[in-house]
């Protein structure tokens, strides 16, 4: 197993090289994949990196589910032929590598999805970007992901744009001045969360009582929770993902701790409520995504995902969806599947209407979007005003 | 408030030394490091959830399917991956611990298959009852994890040191053919050493589901971690060494969060256990290998 992965490497490592010589080579390859959907369809191998097994396996198959869907709805329209090349990363950064590499070094592949999260796009972006791969994250929402380079593209919103816009409604509401805030400081999504949250509390004149930390994966947080409890916040922040979040939010409630949460992004998924229960209530976030919202499209998604895997989709599973919509599109103005005509189409979406909302991409294939802000009340997602 | 964090780290600390004990009963025994410990803990674990969430069951019918179907992986442990390596000759003595680990590994993923990669939820009444005195709240969770934790420890020491059994399986444990020749059933001794040790294990699964109502498919690698840590803090093969352990760690990462940085957590616990070790190498109850 371990030769053969070796193998595959030195396979790949070698590939690579010889393709960083012959550009030129590869775009008419592309070339020609394009043109042989004849009949109009652009056809085109999407390849996808998603985090499948481990420990946030249930984000890949979220994001897997949402992909899949839109892939069958976007085949059966007939514009665009796509053809889901999908590879694991285990959340790992070295696997994501490997695996965004042997996409990449696959000819027929014209624009890549994920990884998931963003420790690993840190790694695969500037790859993808010096081998001109298109590339875009679902669900990557760490401070300089689409800065990394030209080829780099998220569909997802910045923490630091959800944060501060979830902080701010809450603050009012509450008349907050003291707050604890708690994050995971082993995952550069959840610490740059806590950056966020920082930097916007500071900015808003808030004090911050204490900050504490804990690890992933980590089931006992009663010491932080006792402590957070004994200085009485108006309201705690904590950048989580939810996991982790929910059992803090039982912990903390079991402990007699009332006040609301305000969470970051990876915080925002209806399976808090599904392991935290009651305990979820008072949990407050901001989100690109909310399926009770009152649009044809995204009741047809919801029922649609719904019959198709026989649960309700989150976020992850939505941010996906869009994505491979907004690939397609791209596709389909690009006329072809080559990978520098897919980028130049990427870079000029605008205003495309998916079920996340109006969707635009700036000029540094960073999101322009306007998040929604949520609370959980009786066990269920509500527009938080 | 320190009173609550006390609280607090007993029962991590009682969860730590259930969880230790059944380590140090195996390797005490068989001087093997039960690596598919943490994941058997893991399993047992879920199947409280299963039980007592899923089938709405009440909890002692919980606590026995777990005891019995840990019980059984235990029996499956030792016979499919501990007794072939034992009875062959020019077996590495590292053989045992790859076997163990490669179960470990075959079981998170098996629990992943079966049960989902999430967070699955903790829901027996049980676990709600709790007494207010003043601003601090007991749970009867954590009370109950304390005293199942002593009666182990306890018991265990009874049943090693003043039963028949236990002598042999301290004859066991001391030289496995002497003990044969006079005329202990070793592989029985064996066998239920594994199953008692694998049951211990998911007892406290079912406890840790109960107090923390988190049971995912990876806590049995940190935990089993943190079992090993101990056990080699409290002396390998010690079953005072165990319970101490696990309480010294538990208590260690509860007071570094009140009176340090919760982000050191897991950092200085195990420095401490360093710097016990450069002091007392053979553990703190550790003496040759015994019981």
């Amino acid at each position: 197993m371990k030769m053969k992965k070796l193998f595959q490497f030195s396979v790949l490592s070698s590939m690579l090289i010889l393709s960083a010589c012959s550009g030129g080579g590869e775009q008419a390859a592309g070339e020609k994949e394009g043109k042989d959907g004849s009949g109009g369809a652009v056809k085109a191998d999407i390849g996808v990196v998603s985090y499948i097994s481990g420990p946030g396996a249930a984000y890949g198959e979220a994001i897997t589910s949402g992909l899949k869907l839109a892939q069958k709805e976007i085949n059966a329209k007939g514009e665009v032929d796509i053809n889901l090349v999908i590879e694991d990363s285990a959340g790992k950064q070295d696997q994501a590598l490997t695996a965004a590499q042997k996409l990449i070094n696959s000819e027929n592949v014209t624009a890549i999805i994920g990884p998931t999260l963003s420790t690993e796009m840190n790694v695969v972006g500037p790859e993808a970007d010096l081998s001109g791969v298109p590339i875009m994250g679902t669900s990557t929402t760490a401070d300089g992901i689409p800065q990394i380079g030209d080829y780099v593209f998220r569909n997802s919103i910045p923490e630091a744009l959800a944060i501060p816009a979830s902080m701010k409604k809450a603050i009012e509401k509450y008349d907050a001045k003291k707050v604890a805030i708690l994050y995971g400081n082993d995952d550069v999504f959840t610490k740059s969360g806590f950056d966020t949250m920082k930097e916007a509390a500071e900015d808003m004149g808030l004090e911050v009582l204490t900050i504490e930390q804990f690890q992933k994966g980590q089931s006992d947080y009663n010491a932080q929770l006792t402590k957070i409890k004994g200085l009485n916040p108006d309201l705690i922040l904590c950048s989580a993902l939810y996991n982790e979040g929910a059992v803090i939010m039982d912990q903390a409630r079991k402990m007699g701790i009332d006040v609301p949460f305000v969470g970051g992004n990876g915080f925002n998924s209806p399976e808090v409520i599904e392991i935290a229960g009651d305990a979820a209530d008072g949990l407050i976030v901001a989100t690109p995504w909310y399926g009770e919202k009152e649009d044809p499209k995204v009741k047809e998604f919801v029922s649609n995902f719904e019959k198709e895997y026989g649960k309700k989709p989150d976020q992850f599973a939505a941010q996906a969806y869009d994505a491979l919509y907004i690939m397609a599109e791209a596709l389909k103005n690009a006329g072809e599947a080559d990978r520098d005509a897919l980028r130049d189409a990427l870079a000029e979406v605008k205003d495309f209407k998916g079920i996340l909302g109006n969707f635009s991409f700036d000029e540094e294939g960073d999101v322009v979007m306007d998040p929604t802000v949520l609370v959980i009340e009786d066990g269920a997602f509500k527009i938080f005003e | 408030m320190l009173i609550e964090q006390l609280i607090n780290g007993i029962t991590l600390g009682s969860i730590y030394a259930i969880v230790a004990l059944g380590f140090t009963l195996v390797f005490g025994v068989l001087g093997i490091i039960n690596m598919a410990h943490g994941e058997i803990f893991m399993f047992g674990a879920f199947i409280g959830v299963i039980v007592t969430t899923s089938l709405q069951l009440p909890l002692w019918l919980g606590f026995l399917a777990a005891i019995l179907i840990t019980a059984i992986m235990g029996y499956m442990l030792e016979r499919f991956a501990l007794r072939p390596l034992r009875s062959k000759q020019g077996v590495s003595h590292l053989a045992p611990l790859i076997s163990t680990i490669g179960v470990s590994i075959l079981l998170e993923n098996l629990s992943h298959h079966l049960f989902g990669a999430g967070n699955h939820p903790f829901r027996a009444s049980f676990a709600e009852i709790n007494f207010q005195i003043g601003s601090i709240t007991i749970y009867l969770v954590q009370i109950v994890i304390f005293v199942i934790s002593v009666i182990l420890m306890m018991g265990l020491s009874f049943w090693l040191g003043k039963t028949k059994a236990g002598k042999a399986l301290r004859a066991t444990a001391e030289n496995l053919e002497t003990a044969s020749l006079l005329g202990v059933d070793t592989k029985r001794m064996i066998t239920m050493t594994v199953i008692i040790a694998s049951a211990m294990g998911g007892i406290a699964g079912i406890l840790v589901g109960m107090a923390f109502n988190s049971v995912t498919p990876q806590m049995g690698l940190s935990m089993g971690l943190k079992g090993l840590a101990i056990i080699i803090l409290g002396g390998m093969g010690n079953v005072k060494g165990a319970m101490a352990g696990g309480l010294i760690l538990g208590l260690a990462e509860t007071f570094i969060v009140v009176y340090g940085d919760s982000g050191y957590r897991d950092a200085i616990a195990f420095l401490a256990i360093i710097v016990i070790l450069l002091i007392r190498p053979q553990g703190l109850f550790g003496q040759k290998i015994s019981t």
